[in-house]
């Protein structure tokens, strides 16, 4: 075979096993949040079909699709179905650049190990609020338009946080690359970023909560004022494309916390933070990857049904005069750090 | 294969830039926006193919990801029925492809004087190389340009400000 023919042909391997990994995360993080949300409202939850209701997915994927379509007489059609259609791919193409493992034979486990890896996924993030805003503008009716308009407003806010909260740990790390930020987190528990900048990890995960519209930041969707924001006017499997965009960003951002502040797919206990030289190594990181992501996601589920929400004006407040100075003095701290230790 | 996607990616820009200012199927300007943000994205797809990755991904960031979304922003909150109806005017649709035509002759009149482009040399696309150039040698532009931001923000701010009572 060929080199370029083998990084076809992996590269490709990679993509399909990455993008069903998320969707099957998709489908049980939505029974996740079903059965946590029963359990702090002292609840059962969904528990009919199959084990424990473990089979409760694909009964909803199946209600989902055989539902009829409804589209009102009154959208902009072709908006309408483009925007469920752009509301899945953020979470998708970000999975990209995120290592989910060291190796498996002779191949690393990242899709693209870019040298600008953190520019992309800021890059991706900041095109999820295309989905949104054409939904609200094609649904052509008032609360949808208000959740697109106030998404849009959120999104961008968010970004320049988040964005300004992860420079303190590239400053440590020296380099863009995600695989490399993994490799400096290796050895060591308090070698793990969310010790060496907790700050920036504090900034991060709540502009991750704004950024996935969770709450205590859902303001695009908040019931008691816009019925169900830029997704009221949709049905069936349209619907269902904006559940699972909103939970397979959500994962993505949960990956990317992992990568970030804590350690990626390295464990400083039985060796596991050197790259694999063995196949059950190899297998054990993503293991281990992916552990580290589901606990993530039950943290975000965790905090939905904690907090309650806040307050448009609050959330712009919080945003841009509370989040945007404390990052800038988090990056000056951080050089002055640096630069005192030489 | 990278010819080929060159080709693909020019394609897609040439084609989406085209749809942006004169799409025969619709004059909403919101598609024109969205239009305008896939011949971004195909521009970038460009830089990557000649290494500058850092280019690549700021420009899909902050062009597409920021500024097109703050167009959206403002064509959603303008009424859009004005803009609709207006048509080109025929004086003014006749000199802009005039001036375009001239363009487009001085540029492939370069192109073929030079004999096509040398090599291009390897370029350091990355994030260390662009920042040692940015504040080694292009030190003094890059405070212009950061003088220039900040004049603009500070007019935003006083532009947008609330009288007071």
């Amino acid at each position: 075979m060929t080199p370029t023919l083998e990084f076809f042909l992996f590269s490709a391997l990679k993509v399909v096993a990455a993008a069903s990994v998320l969707m099957a995360m998709v489908a049980y993080t939505v029974l996740a949040e079903r059965r946590i949300s029963a359990f702090v409202q002292d609840r059962i939850g969904p528990n009919r079909v199959g084990p424990a209701g473990l089979f409760q997915p694909l009964a909803d994927a199946i209600k989902a699709f055989l539902k009829e379509d409804f589209v009102p007489g009154h959208v902009r059609k072709f908006f309408f179905w483009l925007a469920p259609v752009l509301v899945m791919l953020p979470g998708l193409l970000s999975l990209a650049v995120i290592p989910f493992g060291s190796r498996l034979g002779s191949q690393p486990m990242v899709i693209a190990d870019l040298n600008v890896g953190i520019l992309y996924t800021f890059g991706i993030v900041s095109l999820g609020v295309y989905g949104i805003v054409l939904a609200g503008y094609g649904s052509n009716s008032k609360y949808p338009f208000l959740g697109g308009v106030r998404s849009s407003a959120q999104m961008i806010s968010y970004e320049v946080a988040m964005a300004l909260s992860t420079i303190p740990v590239f400053m440590i790390v020296g380099d863009l690359n995600l695989s490399r930020v993994i490799g400096h987190q290796a050895g060591g528990w308090s070698h793990w970023m969310v010790f060496q900048a907790p700050l920036s990890f504090i900034l991060f995960i709540a502009a991750a909560f704004a950024e996935t519209n969770r709450l205590p930041f859902d303001l695009p969707e908040a019931e008691n004022e816009l019925v169900a924001g830029h997704n009221t006017e949709y049905s069936s499997i349209k619907f269902a494309l904006f559940f699972m965009g909103e939970y397979s960003s959500m994962i993505a951002m949960s990956a990317m916390t992992v990568t970030l502040f804590f350690g990626g797919w390295t464990l400083p206990v039985f060796g596991l933070d050197q790259p694999a030289a063995t196949w059950a190594a190899g297998i054990a990181h993503i293991a281990v990857f992916l552990s580290k992501v589901a606990l993530m996601v039950c943290l975000m589920i965790y905090v939905r049904w904690m907090w309650p929400r806040f307050r448009y004006d609050q959330l712009m407040d919080l945003g841009w005069r509370r989040f945007v100075p404390l990052g800038l003095a988090n990056i000056l701290a951080t050089a002055l750090v640096l630069w005192a230790r030489g | 294969m990278q010819d080929l996607l060159f080709y693909v990616f020019a394609a897609v820009a040439l084609i989406a830039g085209f749809l942006a200012v004169a799409n025969p199927f619709s004059r909403n300007p919101l598609a024109s926006a969205l239009f305008l943000a896939v011949a971004l994205v195909a521009v970038s797809g460009l830089f990557v193919l000649l290494h500058a990755f850092f280019l690549g991904a700021v420009q899909i960031l902050i062009y597409a990801g920021a500024v097109m979304v703050l167009f959206l922003f403002v064509i959603m909150l303008l009424d859009l029925r004005e803009e609709q109806k207006r048509r080109a005017r025929k004086v003014a649709a006749g000199l802009a492809s005039a001036l375009a035509l001239a363009l487009a002759a001085l540029i492939s009149a370069a192109a073929l004087a030079g004999g096509g482009p040398a090599d291009p040399p390897a370029l350091e696309g990355g994030a260390r190389a662009l920042g040692r150039a940015l504040f080694t040698d292009f030190l003094l532009p890059f405070e212009i340009v950061a003088v220039l931001l900040v004049a603009a923000m500070v007019g935003v701010v006083w532009l947008s400000r609330k009288e007071a009572a």
